[in-house]
């Protein structure tokens, strides 16, 4: 039994290094001398980061993806969180149909839902722009809002809130000073969530972007396709370590957060 | 009194107003107009022609080619989804067993993957098989080959490509349904006469199926639906229909032909979906997400 539980285990390394060691080589060769930016490893250079800091269409790609996950997270967040509300908190009519055409964004394929989009605005003679890039990414992120909400709702306890108002307080201050720092840190993970979804994003992206605009995965893809350019090891480094790092920031200081108001409840008492 | 009632009960209608507007506007009306504009036609000066015409479903539907390549994309999504759970349930299980400890750092390092960029995890296979990839310059260097071998662009790479990025999706879900299987029930099991083994198949396995299920239809469906894997490390031989989608509509701009053939693949794999919520729910996709 014992050496069936160690094979699981070799099983699992394995896999896991199949996950990892492909990203691990990019982040390797960002790093590296070599001047095509591929094997063999000829020493330590930061020049391939230099040159993507002086890349103006790498910049401008990332300033426009920044831009395009902080709008899209903030309304997606924003409207899937009072759609979660409703889902946790009430009971109404057709609650199972509604709570499918919540998620309904990610149970149709990307590539279906991106032309539908694009060929409704098209025909309501609406170009290309950086609004329909929005309009899509906000339609495809709300469902991951609305699933990572309920499910961290559903844990949140009522009595404070009704203690809330029995002292006094409207629903809507209630709502303000109870509820929502209370939901805060599952309003958070909709928020990182939709924004690295964002972020992430290529299938919908290629689809929407008008001509000239790049966000990063678009950039990186055109220019997978003109030739393999030693800068996409540099680019992707910096994006596992921003998506990988702003997560870990995020739980971070929600970690002080919580731990300050704990000490601050304490204090209190 | 009876205001307040008639307010409560309009609450979540209220709450929910913002996206439910938004879903209706920017997907189900939009998928309504893709019906109607599968029906009309693409004429040769540009301009669409209104009407009811059936010639793009006609091509869609009786041109070889594009069943051909139908065919071949659910081949892909088929491989994808069984190479996942074959590969994937094993982790899973490892994970839902090992003490507390680990497992919060298994986990996380589980959930890393889906963080990582889609477009990177793609393109991190051309530094490992590509020509001067890390494949080839090691058996150059160990003097097994001589000269750097092709291993990409092909059918296999990727299904490679797709297996690397949708097995998360797999383990996370198998994962799910194992943890919460009660740990009594397989020691029942054991204490009755059954080998781990036995108990395995006869109390575990069948108790993760729901896990399972959800992590294939995941796969499949999202491995169905890509086009940006074939691109990168595919041939010109292995479009996906996705690509076809991608192509009638951005590179020919034949938007009622991209329409019949986007509708085509949502009808496909929308009856996947329909199948599967009809036997066990969406709750189960749900889950992953605590």
């Amino acid at each position: 039994m014992m050496s069936g539980w160690s094979l699981i285990r070799i099983t699992t390394i394995l896999v896991y290094l199949f996950l990892f060691a492909p990203v691990a080589v990019v982040i390797l060769l960002a790093f590296n001398a070599n001047q095509f930016g591929s094997f063999p490893i000829e020493g330590f250079s930061t020049r391939w980061f230099e040159a993507l800091w002086n890349n103006d269409a790498i910049i401008r790609a990332f300033k426009t993806s920044l831009l395009l996950g902080a709008l899209t997270s903030s309304i997606s967040t924003t409207f899937g969180t009072l759609a979660a509300l409703a889902m946790v908190r009430y009971d109404f009519p057709g609650k199972r149909s509604i709570s499918t055409l919540l998620v309904a964004p990610i149970l149709i394929p990307e590539v279906v839902l991106a032309v539908a989009l694009l060929l409704f605005l098209q025909f309501l003679s609406m170009p290309k722009s950086f609004g329909l890039l929005l309009m899509g990414h906000v339609v495809f992120t709300l469902p991951f809002v609305v699933l990572v909400v309920q499910a961290r709702l559903v844990s949140i306890r009522r009595d404070v809130e009704e203690a809330a108002m029995s002292l006094g307080a409207t629903p809507i201050q209630t709502f303000f000073e109870i509820t929502l720092p209370l939901m805060m840190p599952a309003v958070m993970a909709g928020m990182l969530f939709s924004f690295t979804i964002s972020f992430d994003d290529i299938t919908g992206t290629l689809f929407w972007k008008p001509g000239g605009v790049e966000t990063v995965p678009t950039q990186i893809f055109a220019m997978l396709r003109n030739s393999i350019s030693p800068e996409i090891n540099a680019l992707g480094a910096v994006m596992v370590i921003f998506t990988i790092a702003l997560p870990l920031i995020a739980t971070a200081i929600a970690r002080i957060a919580s731990a300050r108001k704990i000490r601050a409840q304490k204090a209190a008492a | 009194m009876a205001a307040d009632v008639a307010g409560a009960r309009r609450t979540p209608w209220v709450l929910l107003s913002p996206s439910l507007a938004t879903i209706s506007l920017l997907l189900i009306i939009p998928m309504m107009f893709i019906v109607v504009y599968s029906f009309w036609l693409r004429t040769a000066t540009g301009a669409d022609q209104v009407g009811f015409y059936l010639d793009n479903w006609i091509e869609v539907l009786g041109d070889r080619f594009y069943r051909d390549i139908l065919f071949q994309t659910f081949a892909i999504a088929f491989y994808t989804t069984v190479i996942c759970a074959l590969v994937g349930y094993i982790p899973a299980y490892f994970v839902a067993n090992t003490p507390m400890k680990s497992k919060t750092f298994l986990l996380l390092m589980l959930m890393l993957p889906f963080w990582i960029s889609y477009i990177i995890r793609t393109m991190s296979w051309i530094n490992i098989l590509g020509t001067s990839g890390a494949l080839n310059t090691l058996m150059i260097s160990l003097g097994i080959i001589d000269e750097p071998i092709q291993m990409l662009y092909n059918q296999t790479t990727v299904i490679l490509g797709l297996v690397h990025y949708l097995l998360p999706f797999m383990i996370l879900n198998v994962y799910v349904s194992l943890d919460g299987i009660d740990k009594n029930l397989t020691e029942a099991a054991k204490s009755l006469g059954c080998t781990g083994w036995q108990a395995f198949r006869e109390v575990t396995l069948p108790l993760s199926f729901p896990g399972l299920a959800a992590g294939s239809l995941l796969c499949f469906v999202l491995a169905a639906g890509t086009y940006i894997t074939p691109i990168v490390l595919g041939g010109p031989r292995d479009a996906m229909f996705a690509n076809l989608v991608f192509e009638a509509i951005v590179t020919q701009l034949n938007w009622p032909l991209g329409s019949a053939l986007s509708l085509v693949l949502l009808a496909l794999l929308g009856a996947l979906v329909v199948i599967y919520t009809r036997y066990l729910g969406v709750d189960q996709i749900a889950k992953s997400f605590k």
